[in-house]
């Protein structure tokens, strides 16, 4: 995997890893406007690490078990990991709990991979299948036969899928979201395909396979026309190097990670101000009775400070301080009664005579 | 069948020389650039940072008089040139550029009030304490040049001997007339050893006069009765005036000075009321100190006010300001427009100078140094980029009008630079931290304190109207704005 500035690379190697905190790391992911090191370890523990300053930004147990499926979303940098139970789990590094989960498969999962514009996930999993989800809905929208050890879109929208030495390459070509074959390639045999990934702006599949690496042409699934300030690829040493420091300067805070990230910016709409809980109410009365219970009281004249006189006066006191809370609840109860009998008379007007006895006396 | 592929030859997408310019292709899919929201996003609170990092406004300060700054001009003619007058009779003229002295005009013997160039930049009016009014001839500025230690010292074109003390001066715009402020109003001729007009109008003194840009004719006063006046010399009287009230304030020693008590002002009581606080309390005017037209809005200008805030209005309709500008915490000395016509600089009593937009309630910008006392006399250099300020440390001080712009020559490459900071910045400008870093000023410790003070007194009075309000029946306590509440009445000449 290639650094943003094309210069220096990461291997994840068991016996020798980047930094000791990520452990034995199984698969590495770079977010390249986070400058952050995304890693899945033997344990299933996903690390984020930020290579300009050095610093562990990140650390969760994902809890699922150990998995080497691991795909960045470019378009809003959230990590998506497949696992074995079939789900795929999506973080974010300000999180501890994954912002998705999502089952996606009957059996382990295989491969993940998502399309350039957010909005598309491809899945494999071990049981014959490849399924094709819309990310706005979080629902499948076609699902495919084969098996597929890896898989990745090109910058066109195709997806390339492998398995043992043969590759597949799917193409929408309705643009209509309906994914059919469009090429496909057998390696010699015995080669066992691991990974296969296009090459940016070329119309190249690159193949990583037991016996080295090849690549083939597959046209149209590259971007023919570049943008000199994205991403060159004739650039010069001093535009590498200006590219390089610019990068830097823009780079982003690790919360600008999140599922919509055009939400950056905008007005969030006012929250409902949330009642406060019945356990808190609890905790509220008793905080107050405890205050009031301790209260030392003034000697008074001789027969006025009888023990069974300030016993009452105690008990006085603390049913004040409860009362309030007491009275909220009853009104509370009180709105909650009216409500339900609201509703009970509701559903009766509406059904016929003979089924009213059958509506559901009990709160929603 | 045909199969295209991509295939790129290095000749086309590289120079040929290697004096040509580097190609450039841009492909707008937004695919291509993930999260350019936030990119932009820490791109704005970049640029708010920097823009913080190289707010140094201060130029540099012009020494040489010999006591405080009373009055200043601009050359309208020569974008270098300013003329400052002091409280000694001492006039200078002012090479900003060089930042030297390049000609002084001796001859006032008390404090110099009034100082107004003509429209063409060769005749010089002063007036002042000493019941003279002086026209000079102001040396070409190619003269200026060369001319370093003027020992042939300029003497008056004319001197016009008055009754009164003069409190200020203007000269018309594109025009030979010119007006003088003290117990009236005086229009002068250039060749005319009398005024060829007086209007006077109630008892008091004439404070500032200041020309109509647009409409040569028309001038507005102010006077120390907390008046506003307007005139047209078309017409042998004046045309309307406001009267701004009298305000109640509880004293407060200015810990600013420590030996000036200042008032502060912050109410509008009834008169039994005033007797109750007339013990502890002294009366304090809301004076108009200053007067300035917006040049690009000619019937529109701005009054500097006496209690700390100033008052936009409309020469038209003078019941209602159109905009109270108020940030300063004591009087407002002196105000001068921006030759766009869309901000103005005030200076104050509070030792600071700030930039308001024309149409804002707060100011953008407030500038000050440890050694800049009371500020008396500011001015905006005609090519906007520049503040003038003086003061009573006898020293004029030279400004940025925007505090972290670059100077000099800008390259292409560099201008486009700050106008996408400019933009970004704009666009982001709602968020809570970019909004904080763009807002934050340092204030002096007196400054920061009398506005504190200054926000609790208003805080407690709108309390107070407001348990009046809940306490009195429906509709019968009527709140003005704060646009109106300070002006009694407005009055037409010929409803007298």
């Amino acid at each position: 995997m290639f650094t943003p500035d094309g210069c220096c690379f990461v291997v994840p190697v068991q016996q020798y890893t980047l930094a000791d905190e990520h452990g034995a790391v199984l698969r590495l992911q770079f977010l390249r406007n986070h400058f952050l090191l995304a890693s899945i370890n033997k344990f299933g523990q996903l690390h984020y690490q930020d290579v300009t300053m050095g610093e562990m930004i990140a650390n969760y147990r994902t809890g699922l078990g150990r998995t080497d499926v691991m795909q960045v979303n470019p378009y809003n940098g959230v990590v998506g990991l497949g696992h074995s139970s079939g789900t795929v789990t999506m973080w974010k590094p300000t999180s501890p709990n994954p912002l998705v989960k999502m089952l996606c498969h009957h059996g382990p999962l295989t491969a993940l991979a998502f399309h350039p514009n957010g909005h598309l996930m491809a899945t494999a999993g071990m049981e014959r299948k490849i399924k094709l989800w819309d990310l706005r809905k979080f629902e499948v929208f076609q699902t495919l036969p084969g098996h597929a050890k890896s898989l990745d879109f090109s910058q066109k929208g195709l997806l390339a899928a492998s398995t043992g030495s043969f590759v597949q390459v799917l193409r929408d070509s309705s643009g209509s979201q309906n994914y059919d074959w469009y090429m496909r390639h057998s390696m010699a045999k015995g080669y066992q395909i691991r990974k296969v990934s296009f090459r940016p702006y070329e119309d190249v599949l690159g193949i990583g396979h037991s016996m080295g690496w090849s690549s083939i042409l597959i046209p149209g699934s590259g971007e023919p026309n570049f943008d000199s300030w994205v991403a060159n690829p004739y650039e010069t040493p001093k535009q590498r190097r200006e590219k390089e420091v610019r990068s830097l300067l823009d780079k982003l805070p690790p919360e600008s990670i999140m599922l919509d990230p055009k939400k950056i910016g905008t007005v969030r709409p006012p929250r409902k101000k949330d009642k406060p809980t019945q356990k808190e109410r609890e905790e509220e009365m008793e905080a107050a009775v405890a205050a009031v219970k301790n209260k030392e009281f003034k000697k008074k004249t001789k027969g006025r400070n009888k023990p069974s006189k300030r016993a009452k006066k105690k008990q006085e006191i603390v049913e004040i301080a409860k009362r309030p809370f007491v009275e909220q609840k009853m009104k509370d109860d009180e709105e909650l009664s009216r409500k339900k009998r609201q509703r009970i008379s509701q559903e009766e007007a509406e059904l016929p005579k003979s089924l009213q006895r059958f509506v559901k006396k009990k709160t929603a | 069948m045909k199969v295209k592929l991509i295939s790129r030859s290095t000749d086309e997408f590289t120079r040929e020389r290697s004096q040509d310019l580097q190609r450039v292709f841009r492909n707008y899919d937004p695919n291509l650039r993930p999260q350019e929201k936030a990119v932009e996003y820490v791109r704005a609170l970049n640029a708010a940072k920097l823009d913080k990092i190289f707010a140094r406004p201060f130029i540099g300060a012009m020494d040489g008089h010999t006591d405080a700054i009373s009055c200043m001009t601009k050359n309208p003619n020569y974008l270098k040139g300013v003329f400052s007058g002091s409280m000694d009779g001492d006039i200078r003229l002012w090479d900003i550029a060089c930042r030297r002295t390049v000609c002084r005009f001796p001859g006032h013997q008390g404090p110099v009030k009034g100082l107004a160039a003509s429209t063409d930049g060769r005749i010089l009016v002063s007036c002042g304490h000493d019941c003279m009014v002086r026209l000079w001839n102001v040396p070409a500025p190619s003269i200026l040049e060369f001319d370093d230690s003027s020992d042939d010292t300029p003497k008056p074109l004319v001197e016009y001997t008055g009754k009164y003390a003069y409190r200020g001066a203007d000269h018309q715009w594109g025009g030979n007339l010119f007006a003088t402020a003290g117990a009236q109003l005086d229009i002068w001729d250039h060749n005319r050893s009398q005024p060829v007009n007086s209007f006077e109008w109630g008892v008091d003194t004439v404070v500032s006069v200041r020309f109509n840009p647009g409409e040569p004719t028309l001038l507005a006063t102010s006077g120390s009765d907390r008046s506003i006046a307007v005139y047209d010399l078309r017409m042998s009287t004046p045309v309307k005036k406001i009267i701004m009230q009298k305000v109640w304030g509880k004293l407060y020693s200015d810990r600013l000075d420590g030996v000036i008590p200042r008032v502060a002002m912050y109410t509008s009581l009834a008169l039994s009321e005033f007797k109750l606080l007339s013990k502890v309390g002294k009366q304090q005017h809301t004076k108009t100190n200053a007067i300035c037209w917006n040049p690009l809005e000619a019937v529109n200008f701005t009054a500097a006010n006496e209690d700390c805030n100033c008052y936009s209005f409309d020469a038209r309709k003078l019941s209602e300001a159109k905009c109270v500008h108020q940030d300063h915490v004591s009087a407002v000395m002196d105000i001068d427009y921006s030759p766009t016509g869309r901000e103005f600089v005030t200076g104050s009593y509070d030792r600071t100078v700030r930039i308001f937009p024309f149409d804002g309630g707060h100011s953008r910008e407030i500038y000050h140094t440890k050694r800049m006392q009371r500020v008396f006399c500011v001015k905006f250099s005609c090519d906007a980029t520049y503040v003038i300020s003086g003061s009573d440390d006898m020293n004029l001080r030279l400004w940025k009008a925007k505090a972290s712009e670059q100077l000099g020559v800008l390259l292409p490459r560099e201008q486009k630079k700050h106008e996408y900071h400019e933009a970004v910045k704009n666009r982001y400008k709602h968020l809570p931290e970019v909004k904080r870093i763009v807002r934050h000023r340092h204030l002096p410790k007196a400054v920061y304190k009398a506005k504190d003070l200054r926000r609790t007194m208003t805080e407690a009075e709108r309390r107070r109207k407001e348990r009046k309000r809940a306490h009195s029946g429906p509709s019968s306590v009527h709140e003005e704005p704060l646009r109106k509440r300070r002006i009694i009445k407005e009055i037409e000449k010929a409803e007298e």
